[in-house]
């Protein structure tokens, strides 16, 4: 059955103008250094988190596990990145432990990134009261630093993992808002919307059709940055001993808990801070790589 | 619209968010934690004492009840007191103002020349140098710059020392702000002042450095942005010297953008001080705040968040006021996007 829809052929959706613009922005992203150094090191870290128990010299090591007379082993040939204070493979641990910071990543803008969005295309798309409201709160959320306002939150509750995700997400949805509001308030006047509004098209129809497409190359931009960032501040949060509890191989708990041994013992902080900037610096190449090539204006930084 | 009008109409909207942050810290330190009495004493404390306490902090009243006792405590300034040490958090307030004013000069002293110099040169070798570093500053966790700092010029180097905020001979300078710094030069104290600047060059940096990685990035993209634009080819043909157009026809316009993003920067700063100060011992408000946060202090937590909130809101307020001032052009926005 045809539906009557009519309007198909009066306006097209800004979804084929998008996938036109990413077919030509591909050759721009492999010609750029910087975005296929990041997409490799990013790319890395996901497969050696995912094949973790395959690769990974001693899998038994990442969860509670002691071998006392094995404790501070240098690092050699057995044990690449050495032993913590319990025996285990510093190397397994740091690979076990990128599991839970792409995990965190994941969990926090699968659940802000869709609320933000949400309310960024409602507010910028209706306006006047609705529109006050959420940007106002936004305002509110983002005066306050991210790391700050999620250890208030953490501190409301008994410190886990789960709960320092939660903690997160409930204050990252309000960059995510803040752009595609900016967006959507930019193109809402322009002509192609007027068009599908003078046809008769829904609400729900102009936001899906017309101004969807055009936040979604930001988006992408931003959740890549904003992957390197969550990050950064869920390792902050466990540093503080308010995020992964041990014994979970967690980057930033092991940091936490081999800075106790420095300068000796430096082989339990380095390499844990190490990978920790590698997937961080990996996400943020990326992000920008991806800037350049989808041409999307920096919003901050 | 006019300068008095904007300058209203922002110090209006600051003390809207101010309410609304206030509002939003009393749910989270009184509402979300369900019994912050209990909370507070621990699971094993008997029943009697988590009743006074719960008294004491006036939670046998209503929701709104508590709220307005807690917005006119803070203006008695009383509202910090921590339960447990009965301490105000104003005590810790200047060695972090003396660390963050500290990391902010080397986000200027060392963010904005690179990023001049790296548009400048672009795509020359100090260019990619700098790109390097910004990366890395943004995508570094400070507490690793910290602990790297600590290693290097500590333990390996012995040029500065680990922790503190002096070492442990040397007699605090008389009491005037707070700031070591600044109380050894009031009161004269020549190596006082050697001392303080030692122990702050390591946790100040490693705060700074997000921010060095921010600023860069914002100065050479503005420099790039100015340098193709019409007067500047023009001052070009006149033959002024190349020197002088940059600093005296690039760096002012493309400086308005790393001042706005100063609060950005300020922010990050301010998140940072929570893990730097811990891997230093530097005895100030976010150390303050993380042990409050570990013992479930709620009085502590409300006080440092809300001090921290009004610090940034203020910084905004100013780096706003300071931008329109300088730029007519963001009064006239601000005014368009009202309508």
């Amino acid at each position: 059955m045809v539906p009557l829809d009519g309007n198909q052929e009066l306006t097209i959706s800004q979804w084929e103008v998008f996938k036109d613009r990413i077919g030509r922005s591909w050759y721009r992203f492999r010609r750029n250094p910087t975005s296929i150094t990041g997409a490799s090191m990013v790319l890395l870290v996901i497969f050696l988190a995912i094949i973790a128990p395959y690769v990974t010299p001693f899998p038994h090591h990442a969860g509670a596990f002691t071998d006392l007379p094995n404790a501070f082993q240098e690092p050699g040939k057995t044990h690449w990145f050495g032993t913590d204070e319990m025996g285990r493979d510093l190397f397994t641990r740091v690979i076990f432990g990128y599991r839970i910071s792409l995990m965190l990543a994941i969990i926090v803008l699968g659940i802000s990134v869709p609320i933000g969005i949400f309310l960024g295309l409602t507010a910028g798309y209706f306006g006047g009261k609705i529109e006050s409201i959420i940007m106002r709160t936004t305002d509110i959320f983002l005066a306050l630093p991210p790391l700050v306002m999620a250890l208030a939150i953490c501190a409301a509750f008994t410190p886990t993992i789960e709960k320092a995700m939660l903690a997160i997400a409930s204050i990252w949805w309000t960059w995510h808002c803040r752009l595609v509001h900016g967006i959507t308030k930019s193109i809402v006047t322009e002509d192609f919307v007027q068009a599908s509004r003078v046809i008769g098209d829904s609400h729900f129809r102009i936001i899906y059709k017309d101004i969807l497409p055009n936040c979604v190359s930001a988006i992408i931009v931003k959740i890549t940055l904003d992957a390197g960032f969550v990050i950064l501040v869920g390792a902050g949060l466990s540093f503080l001993g308010l995020g992964a509890q041990p014994p979970k191989s967690d980057l930033g708990t092991m940091i936490s808990y081999g800075a106790q041994y420095l300068p000796m013992r430096w082989w339990t902080t380095i390499f844990p801070s190490l990978a920790i900037l590698f997937l961080i610096l990996g996400f943020n190449l990326l992000g920008d790589g991806l800037r350049d090539m989808l041409d999307v204006e920096s919003e901050g930084v | 619209m006019k300068f008095s009008q904007f300058l209203f109409r922002r110090l209006l909207y600051s003390i809207l968010v101010l309410v609304g942050l206030s509002i939003l810290i009393f749910i989270i330190a009184r509402v979300l934690p369900g019994d912050p009495a209990r909370l507070a004493l621990g699971p094993f404390a008997p029943e009697e004492q988590v009743e006074l306490l719960r008294q004491r902090m006036g939670m046998d009243q209503p929701l709104p009840l508590q709220y307005w006792n807690y917005i006119t405590g803070l203006f008695r300034g009383d509202l910090s007191l921590s339960f447990q040490t009965r301490r105000n958090v104003a005590l810790y307030l200047p060695a972090t103002v003396e660390l963050i004013t500290m990391s902010i000069l080397w986000v200027f002293l060392i963010g904005v020349p690179l990023g001049v110099l790296s548009g400048r040169y672009r795509d020359g070798w100090l260019d990619n140098l700098s790109r390097v570093i910004s990366f890395v500053g943004v995508s570094v966790p400070p507490f690793v710059v910290g602990l790297f700092g600590q290693v290097i010029f500590s333990y390996i180097l012995g040029i500065f020392p680990t922790t503190g905020r002096l070492s442990i001979l040397t007699p605090k300078p008389p009491l005037v702000t707070g700031m070591y710094l600044v109380d050894s030069l009031i009161a004269g104290e020549f190596s006082t002042f050697i001392n303080a600047l030692r122990h702050i060059i390591l946790p100040s940096f490693a705060v700074a450095v997000t921010g060095i990685g921010q600023i860069t990035r914002i100065t050479r993209a503005g420099i790039i942005d100015v340098s193709s634009k019409d007067y500047i080819e023009s001052a070009r043909a006149f033959g002024i010297p190349d020197r002088y157009v940059t600093f005296k026809y690039m760096l002012k316009p493309s400086f308005i953008a790393p001042m706005t993003i100063l609060g950005l920067s300020f922010a990050s700063q301010l998140g940072n001080a929570f893990l730097v100060e811990t891997v230093f011992a530097w005895p100030g408000m976010a150390k303050y705040g993380i042990n409050a946060i570990l013992r479930k202090d709620f009085n502590a937590i409300m006080g440092v968040v809300l001090i921290i909130g009004l610090a940034f809101v203020l910084v905004n307020f100013i780096v706003d006021i300071l931008a329109g001032y300088i730029d007519p052009r963001i009064r006239i926005q601000e005014e368009t996007i009202e309508k």
